[in-house]
């Protein structure tokens, strides 16, 4: 029982930390750089994006292992699993607009994007790739949306701190944030090699 | 005018009106005047060769920010010292026996890219020499990480490679150390003097402690983001330091090997990468700390200082934040206040 919870511990802090989906693998880019530019969009967007990381994880599991094994249809798992993805993304959007209205204009078109982001569609291929269980996936997609959460709000206090610098004007605005982003990376290369799952 | 005059007239000026000796470039050189006995006690320990490669990555930085400024047309700053301390700390965080190109390509990481691109000094969010050397070590981890032997004596030019006592601790346990220094006792006093392998000027503790004693005693670093560190350190240390035994650990090899203490009192207290309020600085200190052991004892380096800080360094944003000063006055903002 207890090796399982530090199974999914690992997996959790692995997914979130070592191996980060945005400074190690360098997914999920353009909604990284699109909402950072504000913390307060940023923490939103963070919620939303584990919420449905998790739900889309929950989803394609279900579907993945249940009709595609059964029917013999795994080769179609990345068109399947878009569908899901989107799916969920509309579900959300709908019920975003309705919730929290203000939040729902401040992300824009970037909530729409969710549904073709790559970690998002990444997470239900790594899911199906390794063979987790149910509750392996949904820590797994849990760990890669606190992962990408934790980036966003990292890189929003960045941004936000460096918005009165006198950066050289070439540099201004997004070049920057690929600065940054790279250096962040490379202060988390200082986690490599701490659990090997 | 006449001075009777003059020394009657009112100064009507705006505030701030507190007056001090303290500038950004006395500051930066006392720092730089700090590190001098680690310096030269990296110098006594690793020959000529360590003091070429201070002085090519001091020229470097210095150079690399003056073509910089310049190129920009903008004020060129490179007297206040702060790109000469960039490329001392480099230098000292170096091994020994590292080509000459190497600190030229760290300082240009440092210098350029992590604090003028940001806007110069002040707006960097990363330690620009612990950039430097993350950059090196993951660009060139073979030339990275030879070490060489002390040789304690200055013209020997044929010097042993060796492992460091963190690498030997990681790789081969506690029991092979104590073989290589023999007991306990010389254990700590080479560690202590600095007579063992590693980076030209992290070696010698006591060297910098006593720049650290007289950086405390100016008052330029305050004690908390020191004493948070080395104390979440040492206590980790004491209590997971051995495998499958708790509170057996030694903290005393963990606090004097590797960059501990040149890692805790003169980079991890860097005034623009960490946070500037003290409760903040105390929880970096911890951070810090914690990310350094689980490195060193569970991470794939051997060392972990320098990642524990970069890492530290992308949160203070986050921490000044959550720790920020109520200001005077100020009523908490309510629902109603907010609509």
């Amino acid at each position: 029982m207890s090796s399982e919870f530090t199974k999914l511990f690992e997996l959790i802090v692995s997914a979130s930390l070592i191996n980060n989906f945005v400074f190690t693998r360098f997914l999920g880019l353009c909604i990284f750089f699109g909402v950072s530019k504000k913390m307060e969009t940023a923490a939103g967007m963070s919620i939303t994006f584990t919420a449905v990381m998790m739900i889309s994880a929950a989803f394609s599991w279900v579907i993945f292992n249940y009709v595609m094994v059964p029917l013999d249809i795994t080769f179609l798992k990345i068109i399947v699993f878009i569908g899901v993805v989107a799916g969920i993304v509309q579900a959300s959007d709908t019920i975003m607009r309705k919730v929290a209205p203000g939040l729902y204009y401040k992300l824009g078109i970037y909530l729409a994007l969710i549904s073709t982001n790559c970690i998002i569609l990444a997470v239900p291929l790594v899911n199906a790739g390794e063979h987790y269980n149910f509750i392996e996936s949904l820590a797994f997609g849990f760990g890669s949306g606190i992962g990408f959460a934790l980036a966003l709000v990292i890189m929003a206090s960045i941004r936000e701190k460096i918005e009165l610098a006198d950066v050289p004007a070439p540099f201004r605005g997004l070049p920057m944030a690929f600065v940054i982003t790279g250096l962040i990376a490379l202060a988390f290369t200082g986690f490599s090699g701490l659990i090997t799952l | 005018m006449d001075t009777a005059k003059k020394e009657h007239q009112l100064i009507v000026s705006v505030s701030p009106h507190i007056k001090s000796e303290e500038t950004t470039s006395r500051i930066m050189w006392s720092v730089n005047a700090a590190l001098l006995p680690a310096t030269v006690m990296g110098a006594y320990f690793f020959g000529p060769r360590a003091v070429f490669i201070l002085v090519i990555s001091i020229i470097a930085s210095v150079l690399s920010e003056y073509i910089f400024q310049k190129s920009l047309n903008r004020k060129v700053s490179v007297n206040d010292g702060s790109a000469f301390l960039t490329g001392l700390l480099l230098g000292m965080n170096l091994p020994p026996s590292v080509p000459f190109y190497i600190p030229i390509i760290g300082s240009f990481v440092a210098v350029v890219i992590t604090k003028q691109l940001f806007g110069g000094l002040g707006f960097n969010v990363f330690n620009p020499a612990l950039i430097g050397r993350a950059f090196l070590l993951i660009s060139f981890p073979k030339l990275m990480t030879i070490w060489k032997e002390p040789t304690a004596a200055f013209i020997q030019f044929d010097a042993k490679t060796t492992a460091t006592p963190l690498g030997i601790l990681k790789e081969e346990g506690v029991a092979k150390l104590m073989e290589v220094f023999g007991d306990n006792i010389s254990l700590y006093t080479q560690l202590f003097v600095g007579h063992r392998a590693g980076s030209i000027g992290e070696t010698s503790s006591i060297a910098l402690l006593i720049g650290a004693a007289f950086l405390l005693y100016r008052g330029y670093i305050s004690w908390h983001i020191p004493v948070s560190f080395l104390g979440t350190a040492a206590l980790i240390a004491w209590i997971f330091g051995t495998k499958g035994a708790l509170f057996t650990g030694d903290p005393i090899v963990h606090l004097f090997s590797g960059g501990m203490l040149l890692g805790a009192f003169f980079m991890a207290t860097d005034y623009v990468t960490c946070p500037s309020v003290k409760k903040g600085q105390i929880l970096f200190g911890i951070g810090c700390g914690f990310l350094t052991m689980l490195i060193r004892l569970k991470g794939g380096y051997p060392e972990g200082v320098m990642f524990a800080i970069l890492i530290m360094n992308c949160f203070s944003p986050i921490i000044d934040r959550g720790f920020k000063t109520k200001v005077f006055g100020a009523k908490k903002e309510t629902k109603e206040s907010k609509k």
